[in-house]
């Protein structure tokens, strides 16, 4: 069944002509047709571009001529990242009809590298959520249980990949939008590190913390579609100057060389009370399993991870609060009839903008104001350091860190929505790699007595991508055996 | 640090929100409970501790250079060279929910 293929696959078989790249696009629209009713991933579908682009890579492939590296695979996007001529509405209702003016790099990337871009993804309003719930147009259910969430904010691009409506799809992680998702749905996804891939085109939510990441069934496709996205970009003076190695290259090196093993640390205060049972036992199965490979399994303290979430919560909604004054009527999206400048702004801020994004910038405000910003705002940018120094100390004896990556399977839609700070506490262990900087990663390590997936996460140092995806491939290598 | 009633209309004020009394109401509750969890932060010591208020910092900051020279790395290419085409007038006015076709128009902004 062509939903099933890979990239590998896809790119096969339309360079051997069993296929082309058009009949491939169109497969996947009627499999999105038949099964997205009763998932809710795609907001905004692009057929057009889809076959243009599907078309010029048939054209390439009838002259015989060499295809690029994601040559007619079907991807799609989350819908905080800008698609010329696409309508994009970050989930929100402000921005509900808008239509950007260019298209945002990692998106442009993957388009010249010959990927055909299906839709725009459902995902929680402005990427503030974790179960997609928050999105101003519909929620989307979880495809492996209809009843629960896919995870947030990234929900569609999880969802899509999940229930092959997409080989690959592109998220944003800020405190874990990639990584608890993935988890969720039973897939892979990565939160680079910081400044690895161009942000230029993201929609902001919190710019020290926004990553954009990829989704797969796999991780030798995340690490393609990482390889195709990452780099320096003009556009972005946050993206890394650090050159990017071939990282699917670097995926069969073998963990443990010739004498030499990987050392896999685990941190205690992530396997503390409020962990479910059955997760703990799934990712410590996951991380003997890792020992079986030949890696060294290492304890370490992370002493500062119970302040993660709330340093996380006023740098994330301080730096929203600025980022989304821009959205005032003026120059795009809702605008509500009003008879003077501020009245206009205020209705139309108010009216286009959902509950959790206007708690949000309240919270953020009220951080930021006089007299409140040493105490809540630079107190957690302290906190911040400490968390950052962690991590430092903890990789001067380890390469990765594994860990649970939520200390739940996915929820029931409406179990969390009336209670803000425990849905908060949905990413108690993603948030921390995010003030950090550094790669995380979530792959699929078992499931619950409920069939419901359950994600091990792994940690690497800033720019180190190589071991965390070897690592990773290796697990689930080992994992299928 | 209990928010109030009127801190909730203050906050509101400075952030251009326009909160109808039942959202000022939940807003009151919601903000309480979340910096009653916050407060935690002030459990660490951290007189010493410089803030961190990116990690982009880290990356190519040049510390033996001054002011503005120490983030040569982060200048754009086209920028050192000339200017590049920016976007166009009638691109940018696309998505205006009210223009002239020359300026974005907007309701009265003095009161008189």
């Amino acid at each position: 069944m062509v939903s099933a293929l890979t990239i590998d696959e896809v790119k096969a078989a339309i360079a051997e002509r069993k296929t082309t790249a058009t009949t491939i696009a169109q497969d996947f629209y009627t499999r999105i047709r038949k099964e997205d009713s009763e998932i809710g991933a795609f907001l905004t579908l692009c057929e057009e571009r889809a076959l243009a682009q599907a078309g010029r890579i048939d054209a390439l492939a009838a002259e015989g001529k060499p295809l690029p590296p994601l040559a007619g695979v079907p991807v799609a996007i989350k819908d905080v990242m800008v698609t010329s001529g696409v309508r994009t509405t970050a989930g929100s209702k402000i921005l509900e009809n808008f239509i950007p003016p260019y298209d945002c790099t990692a998106v442009a990337r993957l388009e010249a590298a010959g990927a055909v871009i299906l839709g725009k993804l459902n995902c929680d309003e402005f990427a503030m959520g974790s179960s997609t719930e928050n999105s101003a147009f519909r929620p989307v259910h979880n495809p492996r249980d209809k009843s629960r969430v896919p995870g947030g904010s990234s929900g569609g691009s999880a969802a899509a990949v999940a229930a092959e409506m997409a080989v690959a799809t592109l998220g944003s992680d800020t405190g874990g939008s990639i990584r608890q998702p993935a988890s969720f749905c039973g897939v892979v996804g990565l939160k680079p590190t910081y400044g690895r891939v161009s942000r230029y085109g993201l929609i902001a939510f919190a710019s020290s913390l926004d990553h954009i990441g990829p989704f797969a069934k796999t991780v030798k496709e995340v690490a393609l579609v990482l390889r195709t996205i990452a780099g320096r970009d003009p556009m972005d003076s946050t993206s890394a100057d650090v050159p990017v190695p071939d990282y699917v290259a670097e995926l069969e090196k073998p963990v443990r060389g010739s004498g030499e093993a990987l050392k896999v640390g685990v941190a205690k205060e992530y396997f503390g009370s409020g962990l479910d049972p059955e997760v703990r036992a799934a990712v410590e199965a996951a991380i003997q399993k890792l020992a079986e490979l030949g890696c060294e399994v290492v304890p370490v303290s992370l002493p500062h991870t119970e302040y993660a979430i709330p340093a996380y919560y006023i740098v994330a909604t301080a730096e929203a609060s600025a980022n989304l004054a821009r959205y005032d009527g003026v120059r795009y999206g809702f605008r509500a009839k009003a008879s003077n400048l501020s009245e206009m702004y205020r209705l139309s801020r108010d009216g286009g903008f959902g509950m959790e994004v206007k708690r949000r910038i309240m919270l953020g405000t009220y951080a930021l104001s006089a007299g409140y910003y040493d105490a809540y705002y630079l107190k957690a940018q302290k906190v911040r350091t400490l968390l950052t120094r962690d991590f430092d100390e903890a990789f001067k004896k380890v390469d990765v860190i594994a860990a649970p990556t939520c200390p739940t399977p996915a929820f029931r839609l409406g179990e969390k929505v009336n209670d803000p700070l425990a849905m908060y506490l949905a990413d108690i262990y993603t948030v921390t790699a995010n003030l950090a900087g550094i790669p995380g990663i979530s792959v699929p390590c078992g499931e619950n007595h409920e069939k419901l997936p359950i994600g091990l996460q792994l940690f690497a140092r800033h720019f180190d991508e190589a071991t965390l995806l070897r690592v990773a491939h290796a697990y689930e290598g080992a994992r299928a055996t | 640090m209990k928010v109030t009633d009127k801190d909730v209309a203050y906050v509101a004020d400075l952030a251009n929100l326009e909160l109808t009394g039942e959202e000022r109401a939940r807003m009151l509750r919601d903000l309480n409970s979340i910096l009653d969890y916050v407060e935690r932060l002030s459990e660490l010591e951290t007189e010493n501790v410089a803030p961190m208020a990116q990690v982009s910092d880290r990356y190519g900051v040049d510390e033996s250079r001054q002011g503005s020279d120490r983030f040569a790395y982060a200048i754009r290419e086209d920028v050192k060279d000339g200017l590049r085409p920016s976007l166009p007038h009638d691109i940018a006015l696309k998505n205006a929910p009210d223009t002239d076709g020359t300026f974005f128009e907007v309701p009265k902004v003095i009161e008189r």
